[in-house]
């Protein structure tokens, strides 16, 4: 057909660097049918990438996206694209350094709670397509002895996360994403926690008082009842261990009980 | 859940896919699909979508997979790339067909990792030597690794590599010749290709390796123009598929019988309804060709 050796050779690496640099040159060697460099035929590619993955942020984190509204979400994620593209083919998987770039975003310094919305959003996500798990049967702990009661350890459910946060993250997300319509007046200066559980299908968020966050995050680290219990009536004088320990169970954050001799 | 699928003979082979029409699934089809048994002839899953541990997707490919035949189809595995596969992401891909055990799998002609960055995108190849024969060991590796003969579809490209020496035919013939895959006719592609570097796209077909092919894809795409004001077409499956397409699948079928045939629609994505009745339509040339063949027979 033609000789190689007199054309210029385009490599994935320079195919790539131009990609991502909307600044740089078409590469030599990519043509159209006339056999000229084609920049507005590269720019296809260069807009199928941003474009595609953009999208996929935002059906990650729809939250932050109502939040900033259409235009300003597009923008801001053209350049996190650009400064995170993904590792992974498995796109279910890409965002995990999201909130970090939105609290580090200088524009966005005034909306300092976008973060934490993000961090709610990644982790509802992973609850999503974590392994499906049986929650712990919560009569498995009336089984347990008063004398070994404090010992106890539960394993997390895979589906089973905590986010916990200086802004109202929980009533900022509710009326963004998940209950636009029920969503009440927001309190900046609420701090709020939410656990996350998937125990069948449905992904269900928990918000948390400071006493039941306190117990929730230690139980699931995998510290014993008694030490969890200690920390949470620290944090809050009306903690009560028993409220507390059977809403958890209820949502089923735990897979399992260990016993420790 | 997986013990469920193995216990019926029936999947345990891997139902074949028919050469009937089918659709891309999509999660907010589902519900539809299920409730109303939906008379179609397979579905396909970007195998991409369901490499999570669990929750929903696999639920819902679980309740398809008990009543529909299933194709895989595999879009970031990057066979075209200059570096070695990502034997973590092979394994994902290995693991996926012994769950669901579909009819067929197939993956791209094409690249979208280098180095550390996956870029979401088809990227095109140049059509060397080189390239051919790391194609060819990528897709011998994938063969042995995933125990089965894989297709792999010719891809929609908007610029050309002056350092190609052969014709993206040769290049797909060569490749089957060697590794002994099949091939995926995407002919939304090979409309968008053959308009974009303007050849005859009834040409590139009657020249196909039709033998190799073991399913068609059908999609939309969108106009747009080059920097020369020359008709440049975009693969953005967002839409029905073009009537120029339809005239060269009946074309394809009418030559070569019916083959398993699928609807993509990836963007934009219509109800339900309106992806059956692509789908139908698709049917429908199929159907015909298949009471042609019959005839002419008797």
């Amino acid at each position: 057909m033609r000789s190689s050796l007199s054309h210029p050779q385009v490599d994935a690496a320079s195919f790539g660097r131009a990609l991502l640099d909307p600044q740089s040159a078409t590469p030599d060697g990519l043509t159209g049918p006339d056999g000229q460099t084609a920049p507005k035929r590269f720019n296809v590619y260069r807009n199928n990438v941003i474009v595609s993955l953009s999208e996929a942020l935002g059906e990650t984190f729809p939250g932050v996206k109502t939040l900033l509204g259409e235009d300003y979400f597009k923008a801001l994620a053209r350049a996190f694209v650009t400064a995170h593209p993904p590792l992974s083919p498995v796109l279910i998987w890409y965002g995990a350094e999201f909130a970090d770039f939105l609290d580090a975003f200088p524009p966005l310094q005034a909306y300092p709670y976008l973060g934490d919305v993000a961090r709610l959003e990644w982790a509802w996500l992973q609850a999503y397509h974590a392994a499906d798990a049986a929650p712990l049967d919560p009569a498995r702990l009336g089984e347990v002895s008063p004398q070994q009661l404090g010992d106890v350890c539960f394993t997390p459910h895979p589906a089973a996360h905590m986010v916990t946060s200086r802004w109202p993250v929980w009533a900022i997300a509710r009326a963004n994403r998940f209950e636009p319509d029920e969503a009440g007046a927001i309190d900046l200066a609420e701090p709020q926690s939410v656990l996350i559980t998937r125990p069948d299908m449905d992904v269900n968020v928990f918000l948390l008082r400071a006493g039941g966050a306190a117990l929730t995050m230690d139980l699931l680290q995998g510290q014993t009842l008694a030490d969890a219990a200690g920390r949470a009536q620290e944090e809050d004088g009306s903690f009560s261990l028993s409220d507390c320990l059977s809403d958890c169970l209820a949502a089923g954050a735990f897979s399992g009980l260990l016993l420790n001799d | 859940m997986v013990s469920d699928t193995r216990s019926d003979p029936a999947l345990r082979c891997g139902a074949a896919v028919p050469a009937r029409a089918g659709a891309g699934l999509k999660a907010d089809h589902v519900a539809d699909i299920l409730e109303t048994g939906a008379d179609i002839g397979f579905f396909e899953v970007h195998a991409e979508n369901y490499m999570g541990a669990g929750g929903p997707p696999h639920r819902q490919l679980q309740a398809v997979r008990e009543r529909y035949p299933l194709s895989l189809h595999g879009v970031g595995l990057s066979i075209g790339g200059e570096q070695p596969l990502d034997k973590d992401h092979l394994k994902r891909l290995s693991d996926l067909n012994r769950r669901y055990e579909p009819g067929l799998f197939s993956e791209h002609l094409a690249w979208s990792s280098h180095d550390t960055t996956y870029f979401n995108d088809l990227l095109p190849v140049p059509y060397d030597e080189a390239t051919l024969n790391r194609v060819c060991d990528h897709i011998d590796e994938v063969q042995e690794t995933v125990g089965r003969r894989m297709l792999l579809e010719n891809p929609s490209t908007y610029v050309a590599f002056a350092q190609s020496t052969m014709s993206e035919l040769d290049f797909l013939g060569e490749i089957v010749r060697r590794t002994g895959c099949g091939l995926l006719l995407d002919i939304n592609n090979v409309h968008v290709s053959c308009t974009n570097h303007e050849r005859s796209a009834s040409d590139y077909l009657a020249a196909f390796p039709m033998a190799a092919v073991g399913e068609i894809h059908l999609g939309g795409h969108a106009p747009d123009r080059d920097d020369a004001g020359r008709p440049l077409l975009i693969d953005a499956h967002d839409r029905e598929v073009d009537q120029a397409v339809w005239q060269l699948f009946e074309d394809v079928i009418g030559a070569n019988g019916p083959l398993p045939t699928l609807i993509e629609w990836d963007n934009n994505v219509p109800a339900w309804p309106v992806l059956l009745a692509e789908a139908q339509a698709a049917d429908r040339i199929l159907a015909q060709t298949a009471g042609a063949r019959r005839k002419q027979a008797v």
